[in-house]
């Protein structure tokens, strides 16, 4: 090799290695990114299917929100402002160690509490109570993305039931749910279909914010890190739990409940065992909550 | 009213990490390179990254915890951008420290004892003898690895040449990348390869034994088992010549598997005119020394291509997906964190169906 070809070839592979002493803005590097976004952009064009993609190892555990953090990471930029919510709560561990970590690796993002700022929200198991915006976009982190393994463990089989739209056994299932439990007895992550062509997995957020998926205005990104799949839910796209005419589907109960904080009657809430062993509901969504809060402060001076 | 909602998520673990970090009983990095070897090499193995010095960190950083230091290095590791890929690295051209074979009492070149703990007596070293000998002991001069160095044929070459091994496919196909596309199955036989060779040594062990013991059909044999350092190159981006990068240690197993009759009986090949009975065969192999996972991966491999094979070995995607310790062990340890939603909406079920049968009950009560 001349002096001259090794001259030419020795920038371009500095360039490539990147700066070993630094991440990458967002941790991932640019090229992992391009592959998360196509897997998005693939997802988005095909409501409710699930797209394989090489998913990385993350500095958190698998299980733990590595698939939405890794279409968070591919997806911000610095004008971005995030919010983190795990099991409703901004405040939850998991929660702000996902935040810390995006604050650390993307320089430039604002993180907040109010779902309203927010252009990005990560989740675990939960959707603001308030309607989201089509400014927004919403990141749900899924543990099981395969909707169908509940009645069929192999990926090799399940693919091939979405792929023919053949959803005789999860109809059967749920007929047998009633007979033997006298409803469907899925609790959070029930069933949908989204577009009327493919029964997804929501993750498991409450039945309670099933409708919240449906058309909504803001765009829903699905990621599962462990189990390598992506998908989506584009802005206002039918999602509609999987019921029967005389079993229609129900949401979670808080008849006679409230809010020990706000009051709220038309939450989700948090069942509490205090102390005393006295039993009290709280708004599960504490952002939300500590809003109607300061609104009642004002209010009232 | 009056309840006021449990905060201060962010304080808590900065406590806890800083219980951790003024922990004054870390590991000296180098130290567990040189005296915790065979760990090294399984954090290496299940890490997927060739770096004793990285991998001896990770360890310390770790308390010593091998999936947690096979975290480690996997995030770390996932930040590194792919600038290519090496030449295929063919085993016989290997720089053996150790060798052996349990088909043929001799083989050409020899069987090589090497360093191993097999027929060591395990007791434990309570009156320091073995320490003071190895004190007393000047350390080995390395040997200087150079083009000298013996070559052995391959066991398994002496098999094919006879027609008793099906032959190697000398198709080069571009082998999967399980780090950039999502296994699905029935997946390539190089994505299994890669799977089981980033797989937990004990799951891997595990259902090595249980194809031993009979669950499913594999009567494994070894018919070559070798351990040494391994040339690894690149083909020169300009040149097109390959260079030698460096050489990494590794053991490579190949596995005979020699059932006779029904499933996993030797497959029948050459057509029904000249039937030939050949055997089965396994590959395995481990980063480092890790021997116990190269072998129980020649088993899973071996069972795995025995056609009509059944048994949890031979079972693809229960081993494939399920052998990953950063997947098995973040999901498991994930039932740590707040389901306080998802249980709320389990409790309202089974509620709601308690409230129903009361019911029932109830009116049974009333009509008698």
């Amino acid at each position: 090799m001349t002096a001259e070809q090794q001259e030419s070839a020795t920038p371009q592979l500095t360039a490539l290695a990147g700066n070993p002493e630094a991440y990458n803005y967002a941790f991932l590097d640019e090229v992992s990114k391009r592959e998360i976004r196509r897997a998005l952009l693939k997802a988005v064009a095909i409501p409710g299917y699930q797209v394989p993609f090489g998913s990385r190892e993350m500095p958190i555990a698998r299980g733990w929100g590595s698939g939405g953090l890794q279409v968070t990471l591919a997806t911000i930029g610095p004008d971005d402002t995030l919010k983190v919510i795990d099991q409703g709560t901004d405040a939850g561990v998991n929660a702000v160690n996902i935040r810390r970590l995006v604050e650390r690796t993307a320089p430039g993002v604002t993180t907040t509490y109010n779902t309203a700022e927010a252009t990005l929200i990560q989740s675990r198991h939960r959707f603001p109570e308030e309607p989201l915006r089509d400014d927004q976009i919403m990141v749900l982190q899924v543990p099981l993305p395969e909707p169908l393994r509940m009645v069929e463990p192999r990926e090799s089989v399940t693919r091939q039931l979405h792929a023919e739209a053949d959803y005789t056994r999860v109809w059967v299932h749920l007929y047998e749910d009633v007979i033997t439990n006298g409803e469907i007895s899925r609790a959070a992550g029930y069933p949908v279909l989204v577009n009327k062509r493919y029964i997804m997995s929501p993750s498991p957020i409450p039945r309670w914010d099933i409708a919240k998926l449906h058309q909504s205005a803001s765009l829903t990104l699905l990621g599962a890190g462990r189990e390598k799949r992506i998908y989506a839910v584009p802005p206002y796209t039918d999602v509609i739990p999987l019921d029967f005419e005389d079993y229609p589907f129900r949401v979670e109960s808080f008849v006679g409940k409230h809010c020990a904080r706000c009051g709220a009657t038309d939450t989700y809430l948090d069942e509490i065992i205090i102390d005393n062993g006295e039993r009290l509901y709280a708004c599960s969504d504490t952002a939300h909550c500590d809003e109607r809060l300061a609104a009642h402060a004002g209010g009232n001076a | 009213m009056g309840y006021t909602a449990v905060k201060g998520g962010l304080d808590a673990i900065l406590a806890a990490e800083a219980l951790i970090s003024n922990s004054t009983d870390r590991l000296d990095p180098s130290q567990v390179e040189r005296g915790a070897q065979l760990l090294v090499d399984q954090v290496m193995g299940e890490g997927g990254l060739y770096a004793p010095s990285l991998a001896a960190l990770a360890i310390a950083q770790a308390e010593g915890d091998p999936i947690e230091a096979a975290f480690l290095l996997r995030a770390y590791r996932s930040t590194l951008p792919r600038l290519g890929y090496t030449l295929p690295a063919d085993g016989r051209r290997m720089r053996v420290v150790r060798r052996i074979s349990s088909t043929f009492k001799d083989i050409p070149g020899g069987q090589l004892l090497g360093r191993t703990r097999d027929y060591t007596q395990r007791l434990l070293d309570l009156d320091g003898r073995i320490a003071a000998k190895m004190q007393a002991n000047t350390p080995a001069v390395p040997t200087a690895i150079d083009d000298e160095w013996p070559s052995f044929p391959s066991v398994i070459d002496m098999l094919r040449e006879e027609g008793l091994v099906a032959p190697a496919s000398d198709e080069l196909t571009e082998p999967a990348d399980i780090t950039r596309d999502a296994l699905r199955f029935p997946a390539p036989r190089s994505a299994r390869l890669q799977a089981l060779a980033r797989g937990e040594t004990g799951f891997i062990v595990a259902v090595g034994y249980s194809a031993q013991r009979g669950m499913g059909a594999a009567h494994p044999t070894i018919a070559e088992l070798r351990s040494g350092e391994l040339p690894i190159q690149i083909q020169h981006p300009l040149t097109h010549d390959p260079v030698t990068l460096g050489r990494i240690h590794l053991t490579e197993v190949e596995m005979i598997n020699h059932t006779a009759g029904g499933v996993g009986g030797a497959t029948i090949v050459g057509g029904e005119e000249t039937p030939a009975v050949q055997f089965d065969l396994g590959y395995g192999m481990a980063l480092g020394r890790n021997e116990r996972k190269a072998i129980a991966m020649s088993i899973i491999d071996a069972s795995m291509n025995i056609a009509g094979n059944s048994g949890p070995a031979a079972d693809e995607e229960f081993v494939l997906s399920h052998c990953d310790s950063l997947e098995s062990s973040g999901f498991v340890e994930h039932l740590k964190l707040p389901h306080y939603v998802t249980f709320q909406s389990a409790l309202d079920r089974v509620r709601f169906r308690r409230l129903a049968e009361l019911s029932k009950q109830d009116k049974s009560h009333s009509v008698g």
